[in-house]
């Protein structure tokens, strides 16, 4: 059980999986200007790399290792995630209505975040189990969700400072996004 | 001047599009690589070396695919070519593997490759389009080394593991760690702004690749919808707020 806690910690907030490892870096600074639809990603994000890893942990020691066909895990998890996420909109879609619209626009933008397939190669590479795997997936898209929606949140108040001509859209956003990660360092003590 | 139609695609790649510092794709394996000089090459020739085979492949195959899936289509190319790839460098260059780790198979995801497939290889001839993919794999390999040296220069005091920085030279250390590469990023951006080259960030580069820098949007066709979607959310909730704003306004000035 401490053990758990650790890797959730560890993978949510000490390897912060965009300020540390630069994965979905693009969906951070693409869908990071209103604090709702960053939450509104950070929530699919979370549904769908849990269940992401899920699966791709029981395929890899199911179904690939048995037949020693390990190195074919880049094309099946890439497989995986792509009709994982169409699948989930389509049930969505036809039986949650609220959760559809809730969630619906961001699915189809996950399939290229490429957190999603590094969660399930870094499951794979530390040799998790099922019950490990599922925790750090979902411990990595917290760590997603808590850093996109702080961004949303000073971007919000960046809109209405002064910043010089020459920093102003992206640049800013990147010397934020540097800050953070210096300021995630912090955890590091943890 | 009249350039040969494959040097032209070499020179379209390396300077005149140049995937890292004027399109702006890329960025997931632009900034965490980059912490050397070496980092940059080996990563930009590995990506290469994708792109030039997944765009000859898709180009080969461009007639054969339907139009419906050839996204899933592409991914599945990009990813067999990557697993080889993989596989060989386990084999003859296990150093570049194990510097590199995770990302090599992230390669799958680089959507400068899949842009290209859909921006390009997808309608133009083999030829062309394996050149185009040289091209590009070059540009992205230059801006790597480019970055990774700055990093390096600054954070280690070394080029290519050359210490060329005088012994009282003390590394700023922040620059080979994390937010080095969002700081180096930002700088880069804000002089293209200073001096309005053309990059993606300040909207002065007409995009011919779909997803306008922004990995989230690579998906071709089925983000239009989406990204319009999102627009329009984010108005709905910008009325809303001026909205609130108005009557908080009207009602100080009904008490007063």
């Amino acid at each position: 059980m401490k053990e758990l806690i650790m890797i959730i910690i560890g993978s949510a907030l000490v390897n912060n999986v965009v300020l540390s490892q630069f994965l979905g870096l693009c969906p951070f600074i693409g869908v990071s200007k209103k604090t709702n639809t960053a939450a509104g990603m950070g929530a699919a994000v979370i549904f769908v790399i849990t269940v992401a890893s899920v699966l791709c942990s029981i395929i890899f020691s199911k179904l690939l290792v048995p037949l020693e066909m390990e190195y074919l895990q880049t094309i099946v998890f890439i497989l995986v995630i792509a009709c994982l996420v169409q699948f989930v909109e389509l049930i969505l879609k036809k039986y949650s209505r609220p959760l559809y619209s809730a969630l619906g626009v961001y699915l189809p933008l996950i399939t290229t975040n490429c957190a999603v397939l590094g969660v399930a190669l870094i499951n794979v590479t530390e040799d998790y189990g099922l019950l490990t795997s599922t925790i750090n997936g979902f411990g990595t898209a917290a760590g997603f969700t808590i850093a996109i929606v702080i961004m949303a949140g000073i971007r919000e108040r960046i809109e209405y400072n002064d910043i010089t001509k020459s920093f102003q859209g992206s640049p800013i956003v990147l010397i934020t996004a540097g800050l953070m990660a210096m300021a995630f360092f912090g955890f590091a003590g943890l | 001047m009249k350039m040969n139609k494959y040097v032209e695609r070499i020179y379209n790649g390396v300077i005149k599009e140049n995937p890292t510092f004027i399109m702006m794709l890329g960025m997931c394996p632009t900034l965490a690589v980059t912490t050397s000089g070496n980092n940059g090459l080996y990563m930009g020739l590995t990506t290469t070396v994708v792109l030039a085979m997944s765009n000859l492949l898709i180009a080969a195959l461009r007639k054969l695919i339907p139009d419906k899936v050839r996204i899933p289509a592409y991914i599945v190319v990009v990813a067999s070519l990557v697993t080889i790839v993989q596989l060989l460098l386990e084999a003859y260059l296990p150093v570049v593997n194990e510097l590199l780790g995770i990302y090599i198979p992230l390669i799958v995801v680089n959507c400068i490759i899949l842009g290209r497939a859909e921006a390009y290889a997808a309608k133009n001839s083999v030829g062309l389009s394996l050149f185009d993919g040289i091209g590009m794999g070059l540009g992205f390999t230059f801006a790597l080394s480019i970055i990774g040296s700055f990093r390096e220069l600054l954070g280690a005091g070394t080029i290519f593991s050359f210490k060329i920085t005088p012994d009282s030279f003390e590394p700023i250390t922040i620059f080979i760690l994390a937010p080095g590469a969002l700081f180096t990023l930002a700088i880069l951006t804000a002089l293209q702004n200073k001096f309005k080259l053309p990059s993606a960030t300040n909207g002065s580069v007409s995009n011919s690749i779909g997803c306008g820098g922004d990995c989230s949007h690579c998906m071709g066709s089925t983000c239009t919808t989406n990204r319009e979607e999102i627009a329009s959310q984010d108005e709905v909730a910008t009325t809303k707020m001026k909205a609130a704003k108005q009557t908080e306004i009207n009602e100080t000035q009904n008490q007063k």
